[in-house]
Parts: structure tokens; C-alpha cells; sequence
């Protein structure tokens, strides 16, 4: 933890103390007005291009106040942050709400006619590429174990743990590349379950261990066969 | 309480109702518009979608499609994303979905551990319980208190299965098709599928008639 210059707040899986679940019914998606104004910002935002999904995450599970905002702040928050890390927007503009810098060109922009078959479409993260597979449905493997110092998707509650791969899903983006600007670097991804005794081994988890199987879905740099 | 609901009146008649988040946020907004980065009527088009067009009746009419049709239901476990893209859902958040069928053997649960990854098209937006430390840090350690915390209670018999959507792979849960749904219709049958119950942190409603 000292030595990575990478730290996420957003790596939640097993930690205590965060209290009980407040169940919510079906309507209530938004709690104040400017919510749904940010959902629309950092979509309209995000598709002009001047970074990728992977980078969204990135920017929002860096953030130093993580843990104290809300999900719609963490969202705002993060969009500030790539506004301004990607020259589009300064500080002083988005205090103000007056523009004063001339603007950047962007590779795209998300007009009202084309928003219905972008969401539709969507944005693929399955590619093809010539490397087989290197584990079959079946294969036990240990998932990587150490620090990341950078973006990544291999939450730290499954690090070195050993598991089943259970599900082959063809190569995709690789997240972690992605995040860092290295392109998409497709890798393999699959669906690797641990049993729930693997994961928390100890005396007060195990009711709820015994009869428990969690996975995740991780790209082929995370795995290690056994 | 009723303190807080007579200040809030009395604010109402102030000039400006809005909080310092409405203001940050009209802020950005304005200065994105203003150079030329975001669409206003993008905004609005991309609000509207997800309030009213793209929510968890989209995945009800999935499940009961598959309650009622065994060819579907096959179909849609083998191949999630062309079956449910057969029913007109299908994009963003939702690129790959797979399904995963409750059984009384196998209960299914979807969390994202690391954000607040969610299958769009068949459930819309995330719910806020969702995308909080609370659900995040707990369904894949103690999922079965979770479930209490939701009205929940399985068999101990019952193995619980926890999905956490780490890639771009989306899950939806298959519920259990309620005893004494025979002879419903498809439209009727949704109707008894809760968005709870497609990521496995609640159960279909009972068919009326049934309700205690």
C-alpha cells in the first residue's frame, strides 16, 4: 500500500463497518434535481471521446473524497476532473459557468437525433485476436496477488485466491491497458469462482462461507495456472 | 420532522431554491453547451431515456417471456444478449449479458464490488442501495444477511452464488416463476417480476389471489 502511487477508494469487496442496506423501491432512481443532469452530462460527455469507460473509472475511484460523496457527486466530480485534465474546461469556467477559453475539437459530438441508436449500440469491448486461449472451462488458476499500481479490475478480496474457471468470454478490452492510455490490448476474459470458504476463511465468516461461491470476471494477465 | 417541513416551506417562498450541487452542476452544463461540447437537447433526450423508456420492465418482460416459453428460456440461458436483443433491448451497459437461472438448488446474486456496473438495457439505472458501500463491501462476504435485509430468507440448503461484474459482461437473474402463476399471461406474469428479483436480492411477487 506505501510503495503503489495508485490508490483506489472504490475497492469495496469484504470491508466492514459500512452498515446496513437501504432497500428502495422501483421508481426512486434520482434523490435531488441535478442528478439526472449529471448522468446526462457524463454521457453526453463521455461520448464525444476524448477518453474511454476505462479512464471514467479511473478518474472517479482516485478521488480523494470517494468515500463521502454520493454516487451522482463521485460521478460529477470525476467528469470536473477529465474536463479539466484534458484541457477542455478550466476550473475558473466551470466555477463560473462562463466560457473564456476558445474550445478544443473533439473527435465527436452526441447530438439529441443520434442519442437513441448510439444507446442501443453501445460499445463493444469483444474483439478477436489470434492467441488462444490459454485456460479451458475447468482449469483451476490463482488469481494474481500483489499490488497494481495502476487502474484495475481484480478487486483485492480475490488476490491469490485459487478458483474454477467456470466461463469463457472470448477476448475483450482490457481494462487495465485501456485505463492507462496503452490502447485496447485485447486479452481473454473469463469467469473464474471461488468458493466462499477460499475467500474468508475464517471462524466468523464461516455460516455464511459454507455454502457461498463468488466470481469475477478476469482477463488472462490476472490468472496463474495451478 | 415537522420542523424540517415548515423550514423547507419557508425557503420555498426564498427567490432561489437551489442547492450548491444544482448550481455546480447548471455551472458545468452551461460552459459544455456553450462550447460546443455536449448537445443540450442530447441531455434531455438521454434523461428521458432512462426515466421512462429504459428501466426493469424491459427484464420483466424477458422473464416472463421465459417462464412461458421453454425454446426462450433455453436461448436465453445459452445466449443472453441475442435472446434479449430478439425482445428490442440491447446497448450501453448491456453489450454482453448473460443469464443466470434461480433454481431451489442455486440462488444467483449481481453486485459490481468496484463501481456500480449494472445491465442497462433490461434494468435501466442502478438503484442507489446498489451502488453503495453498504451492498458492495457485503453481498460477497455475508450475502445471506443482505438478503434479510431485503425480506430475504433461503434454505441453508441453498448454495448462494455472488457475480461480481468485474468486466464488461452484465448479469440478469432468472427468478423462480411463482407457485399458482398457471394460466396468467405474459403481460400479467411481468407484472410479478420486481427489479430486485433480477439481481437477486428479492423474489417475484406472489400472483394475486396469493398475497396473504
Amino acid at each position: 500500500m506505501k510503495s503503489a502511487s495508485y490508490v483506489t477508494h472504490a475497492d469495496l469487496g469484504g470491508q466492514r463497518g459500512h452498515g446496513r442496506v437501504q432497500p428502495e423501491p422501483e421508481g426512486a432512481l434520482f434523490h435531488a434535481p441535478w442528478e439526472p443532469r449529471v448522468l446526462a452530462l457524463v454521457l453526453a460527455a463521455g461520448a464525444a471521446g476524448a477518453w474511454n469507460l476505462d479512464m471514467s473509472r479511473s478518474a472517479r475511484e482516485t478521488l480523494s473524497d470517494y468515500a463521502r460523496l454520493s454516487y451522482y457527486e463521485i460521478w460529477f466530480a470525476a467528469l470536473s476532473k477529465l474536463l479539466v485534465q484534458h484541457g477542455l474546461v478550466t476550473p475558473q469556467e466551470a466555477a463560473s459557468g462562463r466560457a473564456h477559453v476558445s474550445p478544443r475539437r473533439l473527435p465527436r459530438k452526441l447530438m439529441a437525433s443520434d442519442v437513441a441508436a448510439a444507446m442501443a449500440r453501445g460499445s463493444p469491448t469483444q474483439r478477436s485476436i489470434e492467441q488462444p486461449a490459454r485456460f479451458a472451462v475447468g482449469d483451476v488458476v490463482q488469481l494474481f496477488v500483489g499490488e497494481i499500481p495502476h487502474h484495475t479490475r481484480l478487486p483485492r478480496y480475490m488476490r491469490g485466491k485459487v478458483g474454477i474457471v467456470e466461463r469463457i468470454h472470448g477476448p475483450h478490452v482490457f481494462a487495465d491497458a485501456h485505463a492507462l492510455g496503452r490502447g485496447e490490448d485485447p486479452r481473454w476474459l473469463y469467469t473464474v469462482a471461488v468458493r466462499g470458504k477460499d475467500i474468508w476463511p475464517t471462524r466468523e465468516d464461516a455460516r455464511e462461507a459454507e455454502n457461498l461461491t463468488v466470481s469475477i470476471d478476469a482477463w488472462e494477465p490476472y490468472l496463474e495456472p495451478v | 420532522m415537522c420542523e424540517n417541513e415548515s423550514d423547507h416551506t419557508n425557503h420555498s417562498h426564498d427567490h432561489s431554491e437551489l442547492s450548491p450541487m444544482d448550481l455546480r452542476v447548471r455551472a458545468l452544463e452551461t460552459v459544455l453547451v456553450e462550447k460546443g461540447y455536449v448537445d443540450p437537447a442530447a441531455l434531455d433526450v438521454l434523461i428521458d431515456t432512462y426515466q421512462t423508456k429504459v428501466g426493469p420492465r424491459n427484464g420483466a418482460r424477458v422473464v416472463a417471456r421465459a417462464w412461458v416459453d421453454p425454446a426462450y428460456r433455453d436461448w436465453l440461458l445459452k445466449d443472453a444478449t441475442a435472446a434479449i436483443a430478439s425482445l428490442g433491448y440491447s446497448g450501453r451497459q448491456g453489450e454482453q449479458i448473460v443469464a443466470l437461472e434461480n433454481t431451489p438448488a442455486r440462488h444467483h446474486m449481481v453486485v459490481c464490488t468496484l463501481c456500480s456496473c449494472y445491465p442497462w438495457p433490461v434494468l435501466g439505472l442502478p438503484p442507489t442501495w446498489y451502488k453503495s458501500a453498504p451492498y458492495r463491501s457485503r453481498v460477497v462476504r455475508e450475502p445471506r444477511r443482505v438478503l434479510e435485509e431485503f425480506g430475504v430468507m433461503l434454505p441453508d440448503s441453498t448454495e448462494v452464488r455472488v457475480w461480481d461484474s468485474t468486466a464488461e459482461v452484465r448479469y440478469l437473474v432468472l427468478p423462480m416463476r411463482p407457485s399458482g402463476a398457471d394460466g396468467l399471461t405474459v403481460d400479467e406474469l411481468a407484472a410479478l417480476v420486481t427489479r430486485d428479483s433480477m439481481i437477486g436480492t428479492g423474489v417475484p411477487l406472489e400472483p394475486p389471489g396469493r398475497a396473504q
